[in-house]
């Protein structure tokens, strides 16, 4: 976590020199670099405005926008600037995870059921395609499907500031769709992966042949187990969400905290760059952890030290 | 068919191995076969229906979309493949050095790599844009410095499987230097669990700069890169559809395509190949 943070403020702050004329642009005077320099407090060394910057950042003080305060904006407070982005992609997200988990595990499950038979194919081929393609691509074609050719929805979720986003549900749909593409076919092969291999084992065999239905010898016996090496994976794609939004939020011109990124990388805002990316790689790294936890809960074999 | 082609057996694999070839060609002899200029406009106005001189319509500035489309590939698969081929280098360096070490040097870059692997690599790209601005440069290098830590592990571990082997140690004990031990006796035997994947790594090369130039990030205009036109026709959708979907399904067939053929390669090495995309390029 620590190494992250460094991580990206060097890559932000010392790579490129000044952040001051990169904001102010190449034209810009060397007195005019001078005082907006000042006031981001720029003259200071980059190690003390790393300790700066890192204890603010874990006190939920994220600094000012270096643009906004270039402007002589009063409101340059970063977290004022992302809350509401960051809620709206919250939002967005969950409710893509919501679908995705049960999705995949159900459709996982009824290709390692059917393993070698045309269902299991056309899932895996499936799958392969949709993690192919980039989901600008994927969200694109959608659109055209969707909204070109059919009328059915909107090509854009724009959400009014301070509006929220569940209040237009018909919007939502193909930014949730295009993430479910991205994301759902690495987890629908692991559990596939998973459900097959169990699928083998005596203990399923002995409950099949004691006459159990097989509904109930796959519920009971078989996704249980399988599922422990999934929670791992369905964490990867949690985690990719994450990153996914970013460009998703920008196909379908979302508010989330995705697009402000990307708005604050194109005017070079470093500093906002630097809180975002910040932020994002917290929940990356908590996200691991959270389901390193869920593997110990399923696995009793790994709670006892080694 | 032996050996090497055996993939091309499967059906999946031999689609694959057509539709890359095909794209293949299209990239490298599109812009001599071009009916107007990629970047200047051809006289028509903007969004322009198909017609007999411009078979896809025109683009948002009156540009020839066609014509775009056969110069637009060449920066895709070539950026893709500069960046998979530096971070194939760096992670052997970095691989090998950890893995036939065996000294402090090992789990100091081992550390680092974790490091790395932690990071969403779209953020890094995005930070390391933010901090150095875009040039075709930095997203070869961005890339490369992504895809490098998962390479080296692996590379680090079939090093290490190897280097206990009776012929590394022979060619040890009879006394050659390092640099000989690891180019004639370790690269040739590490090479399959290291390559079976490159595949994806070059899928993934292709997704994540395509990402960062559809969000006009990456190459400037007027490049005619597949994801670049997608980027800035993609708000007038409905006015010339063919100017978003022909580069979308130009892009969507090459990563369909270079998937195919891995997946072919990997299973006929008995190996499994889980395509990621974009979210993770570790394991």
């Amino acid at each position: 976590m620590l190494a992250a943070s460094v991580l990206i403020f060097t890559a932000v702050q010392v790579l490129p020199g000044n952040a001051a004329s990169a904001v102010l642009g190449r034209n810009a005077s060397p007195a005019a670099v001078g005082i907006l320099s000042r006031q981001m407090g720029l003259d200071r060394p980059a190690s003390t405005r790393y300790a700066h910057w890192l204890k603010g950042f874990v006190h939920g003080d994220l600094g000012d926008s270096a643009v906004a305060i270039a402007q002589g904006s009063n409101h340059a407070q970063i977290w004022h600037l992302i809350s509401g982005p960051l809620k709206n992609s919250a939002i967005l997200a969950a409710i893509t995870a919501l679908v995705m988990i049960p999705l995949s595990v159900g459709l996982g499950t009824l290709a390692a059921v059917r393993a070698g038979r045309p269902t299991d194919h056309l899932i895996s081929l499936g799958s392969l395609a949709a993690v192919s393609m980039p989901e600008f691509v994927v969200g694109s074609l959608l659109v055209a499907v969707f909204f070109v050719g059919l009328h059915l929805l909107p090509p854009v979720a724009i959400v009014p500031p301070g509006g929220d986003p569940l209040s237009h549900p018909k919007q939502l749909v193909l930014p949730v769709v295009t993430l479910l593409f991205a994301s759902m076919a690495a987890g629908i092969r692991m559990v596939r992966a998973g459900t097959f291999e169990v699928l083998q084992t005596e203990y399923v065999q002995t409950a099949r042949l004691n006459g159990l239905p097989e509904r109930r010898v796959i519920m009971r016996y078989a996704l249980r187990n399988a599922l422990a090496p999934s929670v791992q994976v369905l964490a990867q794609n949690l985690q990719y969400l994450v990153g996914g939004v970013i460009v998703v939020e920008a196909v379908f011109a979302y508010p989330g905290i995705g697009s402000q990124l990307v708005n604050a990388v194109q005017i070079r805002d470093v500093t906002v760059v630097q809180s975002v990316a910040m932020l994002i790689a917290v929940v990356y790294v908590l996200i691991n952890l959270v389901a390193d936890f869920i593997v110990m809960l399923l696995v009793p074999k790994l709670r006892e030290p080694a | 068919m032996s050996g090497r082609l055996r993939f091309l057996r499967t059906p999946s694999g031999a689609v694959g191995f057509g539709i890359l070839v095909l794209v293949l060609l299209v990239a490298v002899l599109g812009p001599y076969v071009a009916p107007h200029s990629a970047t200047a406009p051809i006289g028509a106005p903007p969004f322009t229906g198909p017609s007999t001189s411009a078979p896809l319509g025109t683009d948002f500035l009156g540009r020839d979309v066609l014509s775009r489309l056969l110069s637009g590939g060449r920066s895709v698969i070539g950026l893709a493949a500069a960046a998979t081929g530096l971070a194939y280098l760096m992670g052997l360096a970095i691989g090998l050095a950890a893995g036939y070490s065996r000294s402090i040097v090992d789990p100091l870059l081992m550390r680092t790599v974790d490091v790395m692997l932690a990071f969403p690599p779209l953020l890094f790209l995005l930070v390391l844009i933010a901090g150095a601005g875009s040039s075709v440069g930095v997203l070869v290098l961005g890339v490369a410095v992504i895809q490098a830590p998962g390479i080296s592990r692996i590379v680090r571990t079939a090093t290490l499987e190897v280097s206990e082997r009776g012929y590394v140690e022979a060619a040890v004990a009879r006394g050659e230097r390092a640099v000989a031990v690891i180019t004639r006796e370790v690269l040739p035997n590490i090479s399959a669990p290291v390559l079976v994947d490159a595949g994806l790594r070059f899928t993934f090369s292709i997704l994540i700069i395509a990402s960062v130039n559809f969000l006009g990030l990456g190459l400037q205009p007027p490049s005619s890169d597949w994801a670049r036109m997608i980027g800035e026709n993609r708000a007038y959708i409905s006015l010339n559809i063919l100017a978003v979907i022909a580069p979308a399904a130009m892009i969507a067939i090459l990563t369909i395509g270079v998937n195919l053929v891995g997946d072919a390669i990997a299973r006929s090495l008995g190996r499994s190949y889980v395509p990621r995309g974009i979210r993770s390029p570790a394991a």
